[in-house]
């Protein structure tokens, strides 16, 4: 069976690669504000391109873990949509939303926290476009939770605690958290822990359904492993957050528990080295070769960012690396290698279910898949070296400017390997949108499938 | 065991620790003043975090400020000139001077209850 079209999965979609196209446009022009001092210090400074950033990257994610939705929940359910209307109404809300924060952060309006820099009440529409997309996934999917494959438990989380924790992340507004610094803080780093943890898990069930529609095999997704690793990401979600808060002094027990959760993360890393050693002994898949190459990318990025994750949670190394751009390593990371390669896996096979088969697998996009890869290596290895070379710094004693005259030849390599991150995804990105671009608005050759 | 259930004790055992960690885990610090909130407020609406950290949240292009105001090397004036002025890579914001004694009052408060990063020494 095809994954039938959905207009409304395309056009978040196209939201969603043009956000990351945007953002990241944004992330390499705030990189060369580390070179070039003063560049466009006056106009579009690093206080309003950095937010730009973040909030165009995470709505890259959200709004591809989104579109992808809507295209998998009719096709598991075997039912049409709940409502067309309240997905229309998701999309609408979706770009007033967009143009709202982007125009406010270009204007200079804040107001709010660390990654959600806007005004609270841009939470409130949030919030009510999260609830629209809630309503169709469970009116649709129904799902009975003792059946279900383990992508409808990770989709069904990542909507819940995404609501959760960004209600969680506005406790702020009321004295009682704003007046204590270290409520504040940790409840802070609480709330954005989790919910990173919840658009994991949207992206995640993404990709495992795609394993599934890739290898043809069921049962990957209903066995005691799948759900076992489930819950344990379920678990971190929960309560690994605290390894931010080593320096915050909070309760000692909070960073207890922290460590240990996220130390059951060596159980993942075990899992990811052992089956991707079995991958590539065994799996040899004719269909969808290209969604398969990309998740096998991913998967090397997953061992290389679980590790250093697992690193800086042991607090004797955290008490150097936190403060360094290695926890900057650890979010681009997991954003663009991990993240972004699962949703555009993701992408691609809704792109050749609803086209003729094969259509992106150039060799143009091969290269520029590699060459993106590539990019990316030296990009997260240079924020790693700069981390440890600010660590060095400040053993040092050495004083801020000092730091930041050291680090300049990491700066350097940063943002020229961030411009062509830049490049790479663009090359990548640009043959996906046309896909949806032409099943929204067809031109007289385009060839869509019409199932 | 049933995977509902799992889910259950888990998800209230993240009820509960979420309610101790709200009230419990974290009541070590002093209460801030209506100028501290105001100067809180003001460092949000100028996006500082973007440039700046404190207790590890906030950007790197700027120095760090949890401990700007006992730090040596730097101290109060350090970060009243930076206000007043901006730098080579922050933008001069024209902070009046009642918003300059705001945000020093707010990084005081922040300084005054960073207690783990005097006892390791800061960084």
């Amino acid at each position: 069976m095809k994954i039938r079209i959905n207009n409304t999965g395309s056009w978040f979609i196209i939201i969603a690669i043009c956000s990351l196209l945007l953002g990241l446009l944004f992330g390499a022009m705030g990189g060369l504000q580390y070179v070039f001092p003063g560049f466009l210090k006056d106009h579009l400074s690093f206080q309003k391109m950095r937010p730009l950033h973040v909030y165009l990257v995470i709505n890259w994610i959200f709004c591809g873990a989104a579109g992808a939705m809507y295209y998998y929940i009719p096709y598991v359910s075997g039912k049409e949509l709940f409502s067309g209307k309240l997905a229309k109404l998701h999309v609408a809300l979706q770009l007033i939303i967009l143009v709202i924060v982007v125009v406010g952060f270009f204007s200079g309006i804040f107001g709010g926290r660390e990654y959600l820099e806007f005004p609270p009440f841009i939470i409130l529409l949030i919030i009510a476009a999260w609830i629209l997309l809630m309503i169709n996934f469970f009116a649709t999917v129904r799902p009975s939770f003792k059946k279900v494959p383990v992508y409808i438990w990770s989709w069904s989380t990542g909507l819940i605690f995404f609501l959760i924790t960004i209600t969680e992340a506005q406790l702020w507004l009321l004295p009682y958290f704003n007046n204590n610094i270290i409520r504040d803080i940790t409840v802070q780093w609480k709330a954005m822990g989790s919910m990173v943890g919840s658009w994991n898990m949207l992206v995640y069930g993404t990709a495992m359904f795609v394993m599934e529609k890739v290898t043809g095999d069921q049962s990957i997704n209903r066995s005691k492993k799948a759900f076992f690793f489930y819950f344990l990401g379920l678990t971190n979600l929960m309560f690994n957050w605290g390894h931010h808060t080593y320096i915050v002094p909070s309760s000692e027990l909070i960073k207890t528990i922290s460590y240990v959760i996220s130390m059951t993360e060596l159980l993942i890393l075990a899992n990811i080295i052992y089956s991707f050693r079995k991958t590539y002994l065994k799996i040899n898949p004719h269909k969808h070769f290209l969604s398969f190459r990309i998740l096998t990318y991913a998967e090397v990025w997953i061992l290389l960012n679980l590790t250093l994750s697992i690193t800086i949670s042991v607090p004797a190394i955290n008490y150097y690396t936190h403060g360094t751009h290695i926890t900057v390593a650890h979010a681009m990371g997991t954003t663009i290698g991990i993240n972004t390669l699962l949703l555009l896996a993701s992408l691609v096979l809704i792109g050749e279910e609803i086209t003729k088969d094969g259509f992106l697998f150039t060799k143009t996009f091969n290269r520029s898949f590699i060459f993106f890869n590539a990019a990316l290596l030296v990009f997260w290895l240079c924020l790693v070296g700069m981390g440890l070379c600010k660590i060095a710094a400040q053993q040092q004693k050495n004083g801020f400017y000092e730091i930041m005259d050291k680090l300049l030849p990491y700066f350097k390599v940063f943002s020229i390997s961030g411009i062509l991150v830049v490049i790479g995804l663009v090359l990548i990105l640009i043959p996906v949108l046309k896909v949806f671009l032409n099943q929204l608005f067809p031109k007289k050759d385009a060839v869509i499938v019409k199932n | 065991m049933n995977k509902l259930w799992v889910f259950a004790i888990l998800f209230l055992t993240y009820l509960s620790y979420s309610s101790w960690v709200y009230t419990m885990g974290t009541n070590r610090a002093s209460e801030m003043s209506v100028r501290q909130q105001y100067g809180k407020q003001l460092y949000q609406d100028y996006n500082c975090q973007s440039c700046h950290q404190l207790f590890g949240l906030g950007g790197f292009l700027g120095p760090e400020l949890t401990t700007v105001i006992s730090d040596k090397n730097r101290g109060e004036l350090y970060a009243k000139v930076l206000l007043e002025n901006g730098a080579i890579r922050m933008p001069n914001f024209h902070f009046t001077p009642a918003q300059v004694d705001a945000i020093l009052d707010y990084l005081k408060y922040v300084d005054a209850n960073a207690f783990t990063y005097k006892l390791n020494g800061g960084k």
